[in-house]
Formats: structure tokens, sequence, C-alpha cells
């Protein structure tokens, strides 16, 4: 279990536009996003000696920004091989590793052009090899196709439908009305969710996450350094990073997964709250990994807000949105924010908890949630002010 | 016309299951130590240190586990003409699960634990694919 419970904080953010077209290389929006994160931590290139970012799909390698940006040693410049669940992990990383003595002060950073550049499940290889052999040759082979199929198996279970799913696509996109760095600001229905295209049953096209440009930073220190910077710290009181038995080769490995109603999350809830010391009932607001409007319900379950199988009841009725008992998603989440593999999640949670964020602002947050990751291996925060 | 969608390239590990169902047979893994059927393949038995699994025909039955039915194309030309499809995951008889095309039914008409047997399309000289359809 994480042992460092109020130890670090986030002492400054960043992030670039998030847009569908940048026209720029991947590595200079990394860049952007971590000059801003430097600046907004009150420190230069010079005080960083760490750097760390996760690269499924495209991304910048973390020792190429640390070049461009002017990082004269960086002692700790790492990519981990990983997907949107490492979303949580790079930044408990950044603290075992300052724990270590590895380094002082760590950028962690997401930046992809993940929709002029290389989309997720745009593949183009006619071959098959490794597990993919059980998967693409039968025409299953995007995200939303893979994730579709987790949530058919908890519909059977659990009768979870589509009046639950669509509440939640409609509550965050509600939430992106009120974000400047939206990409989706236009409000929808009901209506608008059920009417959209059915992609893949049973997604429709409104359940499923935008595709972006864009990048996010955050600046990774000891809670006494980051007492010391212009804004408020946002300690990291707890998280956890890992999954249960059979979590497969990759993403799509999940032919041997016991029960496709429940993900990683449920194995990593006990050492998330045992980090932290507080419970769900403790949290103020959460961000949530939601690359699919069911992916909420798998983390909001396997974290015990509610019981297996009644994440569909328990968002009905309001209880999401800003105005009730468990916000979620305040900046409009991966289905209308903006799709920085799970990273720009981390940014709201800063401003919520700096109490920086406008007119979507939860009052009086004190304690934040963040998740990240959705299948057979997941991560997550809980970040407090 | 050349066979345009995604191909499996079988590796040690998976070619006695591509050399079976070219001949009409569905095989997957039997750990004798822990007699337990698994899929898809590995070197190693789970749980049973360095013991190599047999491979054993399984019977070709199972049930529906949870299905998806694909309506959108991607890649865009290569399943345009295909869709709508429908993907299963299969519970087979032995207790592991497998994936596989469901076919011979209305994509609509499918539902849980629904019964499904194995059938075979020679897609290729070396790669025949198999499917599921109503037991």
């Amino acid at each position: 279990m994480w042992a460092l419970r109020d130890k670090y904080a986030i002492g400054g953010i960043g992030f670039t536009a998030f847009t569908r077209a940048s026209g720029r290389t991947v590595r200079s929006l990394a860049s952007e996003a971590c000059i801003k994160a430097i600046a907004d931590a009150g420190l230069t290139p010079a005080d960083i000696d760490g750097i760390i970012s996760f690269n499924f799909n495209d991304s910048a390698p973390a020792m190429g920004v640390a070049t461009e940006i002017g990082v004269p040693q960086a002692n700790y410049a790492v990519d981990f091989q990983s997907g949107g669940n490492a979303a949580n992990l790079i930044t408990l990383a950044a603290t075992a590793a300052i724990e270590a003595g590895l380094a002082k002060n760590v950028l962690c950073f997401r930046a992809m052009n993940g929709r002029s550049g290389f989309r997720l499940g745009g593949g183009r290889d006619m071959s098959a090899y490794g597990v993919t052999q059980f998967t693409a040759p039968y025409g299953w082979i995007t995200y939303p196709q893979a994730m579709a199929m987790w949530c058919r198996r908890h519909m059977i279970e659990f009768g979870t439908n589509a009046e639950q799913l669509g509440e939640i696509a409609v509550t965050f996109r509600d939430n992106a009305v009120l974000n400047e760095r939206a990409m989706q600001r236009t409000p929808i229905t009901f209506d608008d969710y059920i009417n959209s295209r059915k992609i893949v049953d049973p997604f429709r096209m409104l359940d499923i996450c935008l595709e972006s440009d864009g990048a996010c930073a955050v600046l990774i220190t000891s809670a006494d350094r980051a007492r010391d910077m212009p804004h408020k710290p946002v300690y990291i009181m707890g998280g956890a990073y890992g999954g249960g038995p059979n979590q497969g080769d990759d993403l799509f490995d999940a032919i041997r997964w016991p029960d496709h109603s429940h993900n990683a999350f449920k194995y990593i809830a006990s050492d998330l709250w045992g980090s932290a010391g507080i419970g769900p009932e403790d949290v103020d607001v959460a961000q949530i990994y939601d690359c699919f409007t069911y992916s909420v319900l798998m983390a909001l379950e396997g974290l015990g807000f509610c019981k297996e199988g009644e994440g569909g009841p328990f968002v009905q009725g309001g209880r999401i949105a800003r105005t009730g008992s468990l916000p979620l998603n305040t900046a409009g989440g991966l289905l209308s924010e903006a799709y920085i593999h799970g990273f720009n999640h981390v940014i709201e949670a800063v401003e919520q908890l700096r109490g920086v964020a406008g007119e979507r602002q939860i009052k009086d947050a004190e304690i934040c949630l963040t998740t990240a990751g959705a299948m057979t291996c997941s991560s997550a925060m809980i970040l407090r002010n | 016309m050349s066979y345009d969608k995604p191909l499996p390239v079988p590796d040690p590990e998976t070619k006695p299951f591509w050399d079976g169902t070219r001949e009409g047979k569905l095989m997957v893994q039997y750990c004798a130590s822990t007699g337990a059927h698994h899929f898809p393949p590995t070197t190693f038995c789970p749980n049973a240190g360095l013991e190599r699994p047999e491979w054993v025909q399984a019977s070709g039955r199972g049930k529906v586990f949870s299905w998806i039915v694909v309506r959108h194309p991607v890649p865009k030309d290569v399943y345009a003409d295909a869709v709508p499809y429908a993907v299963g995951l299969i519970e087979l008889e032995e207790g592991c699960r497998m994936t596989g095309n469901i076919v011979g039914i209305d994509v609509d008409a499918i539902t849980a634990d629904m019964p499904v047997k194995v059938v075979f399309h020679a897609v290729t000289d070396e790669i025949t694919l198999p499917a599921f359809e109503p037991a």
C-alpha cells in the first residue's frame, strides 16, 4: 500500500488548448504544458530533475521534452508503456522517486495528437499478433468494441440500461458548458443521447469519449516545498494502482478476466481508501475516468460508492450533478471536455481544490478523487487541499 | 479476391489452435494438475509452475456470456459491407471462454446464455476462423 499520505503535493499545473487538429508535434504540446506547469509552481527548468509520462499510442519521450524545455539534468526521466490506466500511476511514481531520493521536483505529463495523429482504434494492421489473434480476426478491434462487451455483461447481470448511461452523458455535458477548455460545450438532452448514432451495441456515439489533440502536465514535489509555491498546495492523500487476477497481456486481453461485471477498481479499493485513511463518504467531488459512460459505473461500484450492480440507479436522479451529493467530472470529463488519456482529470481536480474552477466550482470542495483506467488495470488518487 | 480482414499470425503458442481449426477441431489447453481448461493459450499452465498444458479438443458447445453488435465499421473500408455483425464472448462447456463471430441468427435476436456451437470458415489456405451459431 502506498504509504506517503500528505507528504507530497501538486505544486503546479499546465495545459494546452484541446483541439481536433493541433498542427503541432506531440513533443511541442508536451513542452508547452510542462513549461506552464513549471511557471505555475514558481520554478524554472533548472529546478526540475525528474520527468515522467506514459505512452500507449503516441506521446513524446520524457527525455525529449526535458531537452526542449531546458532541464539541465533529468535524473529520473521515465516513459511508462501504459494506457489511460497509468494516469494516476505516474504521479504516484513521482512521489516514490522523490521519497527514494532520485529527484526533487518531478514533472508528470501526457501529450497526444489523439485526433489529428494516431487515432486509437483506427487500426490498419491486418496482421493479428499475440492475443489479438483471438480478437481482431472477428472484427473486435476498437476500444468502444472492447468496452461494449463489458457493458453488455453488466446489463445482463444487473439490468443496467440506456437511461442510466444517458444521464451520465447529459450531466457531464452540462458541466462542459461552463468550461472554457471543453471541446464540446453545446448542451444535450436525453433525447439527443438516445438518438445519437449506434456505434457498437450497447454504445451510442454519446457513450464514447472524444478524440483530442493536447497535453496536460503537473509538478509533483514535497509538501514542504509546495507550501513555498505561489498556489495553495494540493496534497496527495492516497493512491493505488493495479488490478486482479488474469489482467492479460494488454487492455484487449480480457478473455480470461473472471467476471466482466466488475473491473480492476474492485481490487484496488482497499489500498486506495486505506492509504488515505478515509472512505467514499468523505469525497466532496470526483473526476472519474469516463472513456465511456459505462466505465463510470465500474469505478463507482468498484470503489464502494454503491454496491456492485447498483451503479446504474446510483447515477440517476441528479446525484452526480454539480448540485448533487457526489458531483462527478466537473469539467465535462473525457466525454465532453477532452480525451488527454485521463490526465485532464488531474488538472480539474487541482482547480477544484484550489477553488479556482469559476462557475463550475464545487463549494467548499476539500477532497477530490481522481481515477484512471477502465478494464483490467486501474489507478486512482485522493487529493485534498 | 484476396481476403481483406485481419488475419491471425500463428506463433509457437497458438499454432496448435490454428492447425486445429483448419481440420475442423476446436482446440483448447488443459492443465492436468489443476484440471482446468484455459484459453487463450500459454506456454505454462497457470498456477502449476513449469508444467506444460496439453492441447485437447473441445466439444465446440457453449453459451453466450456477452456479445456486441458492431454497426459502425472500423476500419471503414474493411468492414463497410460486414456491418451489422456480432462478436460473442462464448463460455465453452469446458469452462474457459473464447471469442468469435455469432452467425446464423439475426444480430438483434441474440440473447444472454443462448446455447451455441462452433462452425468453421476457411478464409485462406492457412487460416480457418471459428464462429458460433445457435445450437
